[in-house]
């Protein structure tokens, strides 16, 4: 009998669901109205944080303090970081002066040690692509060369050339024009 | 003399246990190969230039064969920081998170409060997209001017490792060229985005960036 009854309620709450999924054909604006019964309360803590590329991973030593850095806010950065990223960079490249941006050692890790992306508005968006510095990041931008030659090319960029470019160049596959841009899965 | 002194410089970096990798894949013991691992972060502008596009990738150097069974974690949020006052404090937030087999997104809105912890206001709701599926054609969708992707994509981001690894460890003394694109052939679970620039406010410059937050 229980089983029975159960059962029952189970091919209730079936067809009920069902019945709500069918909404779901309608069009993307159909699903919206199910949002109240999904649950997206709570509290979210980070966990990771991420903007210019490869920053943690040059600039952090492993283990616990690549996961301090990554649950780290951008505002508190700065100030907490900038002297260990300078110790970096000379680790690096002891000989470093000052960067192609002319940058002083202090400068170019003060700008990287607040791990945001800046992005304009207006302009091109780009890493770098020679007249554009930091407004973006675009999928097909050789980020590792720039921070390559920001951290071993010296004021002309022309210092160590072995090590001012990695020589892959771009991607594997190409982007798309248009959305969602990145490739399609191997 | 210098390049010895640099090579010097290296070789103590990589005892010191600076191992590099690559932009931010795999890069920390407590997010490494879980949903909450960013591998990177692109924001460009879109196609029409009036808008920005916001890409966030997790869970880097999936292979193929394990690409099919990669998922998004529904207690995990993938949240752009949009600071556009310049003081490097978010002043609109982009949340995006898996319910069901769809990505939920949220924003862009001023949250309740910034920093390390968040929450959904689900008033704020702007779209929603079928999570794609591996080797199937990509759902987007389109909402309120704005446009949605979660799912497999090709890993954008190309690099030597192996070498610069080599370099580090000082068995190496420059890249080769041509390189070995390390990242060549895998991929990650990406989150795109685009969104008319109009509602990111700002006067011309931006500070973004991206953050997972687990629920607690």
């Amino acid at each position: 009998m229980k089983t029975n009854k159960l059962k029952m309620i189970t091919i209730a709450i079936t067809i009920a669901l069902v019945s709500i999924n069918c909404n779901d054909n309608d069009n993307n604006d159909g699903d919206m109205d199910m949002m109240g019964m999904m649950d997206f309360s709570g509290t979210f803590v980070q966990q990771d944080q991420m903007a210019r590329p490869a920053i943690n991973t040059v600039f952090i030593a492993s283990g616990q303090p690549k996961d301090d850095f990554n649950a780290a806010i951008p505002s508190a950065m700065g100030s907490k970081y900038q002297s260990i990223f300078q110790s970096r960079l000379m680790a690096l490249n002891p000989a470093y002066d000052k960067n192609a941006l002319g940058q002083s050692a202090s400068a170019f890790t003060g700008l990287l040690a607040t791990d945001v992306l800046n992005v304009s508005t207006t302009k091109k968006t780009t890493f770098f692509d020679g007249t554009n510095v930091l407004t973006g990041r675009a999928l097909a931008d050789d980020v590792i060369d720039v921070e390559l030659l920001l951290i071993f090319g010296g004021s002309a960029g022309t210092l160590n050339p072995q090590l001012t470019s990695d020589h892959v160049n771009a991607n594997d596959v190409a982007f798309g024009t248009s959305f969602p841009y990145l490739a399609t899965a191997w | 003399m210098k390049k010895s002194k640099l090579v010097l410089g290296l070789s103590l970096l990589a005892i010191s246990g600076l191992v590099l990798i690559a932009a931010d894949h795999i890069d920390a013991p407590s997010v490494t190969g879980n949903a909450a691992d960013i591998t990177d972060m692109f924001t460009f502008q879109g196609q029409d230039t009036n808008n920005l596009v916001f890409a966030v990738n997790t869970q880097g150097l999936l292979s193929p064969n394990k690409t099919a069974e990669a998922v998004f974690n529904e207690n995990v949020m993938i949240e752009v920081n949009i600071d556009n006052t310049g003081d490097n404090v978010e002043d609109l937030v982009i949340q995006a998170i898996k319910r069901g087999d769809k990505m939920y997104f949220f924003g862009p809105y001023k949250p309740s409060m910034t920093g390390k912890s968040s929450s959904i206001d689900v008033s704020k709701a702007s779209g929603d997209v079928a999570i794609s599926t591996y080797k199937m054609t990509p759902v987007t969708a389109t909402k309120n001017g704005m446009k949605f992707f979660a799912g497999p994509r090709d890993d954008p981001f190309f690099f030597d490792l192996g070498q610069f690894q080599k370099i580090l460890g000082g068995t190496a003394t420059g890249f080769n060229n041509p390189g070995v694109d390390t990242f060549a052939g895998t991929n990650v679970l990406a989150v795109v985005v685009e969104v008319p620039k109009a509602m990111l406010g700002g006067s011309g410059t931006l500070n973004v960036w991206a953050e997972t937050k687990r629920k607690q």
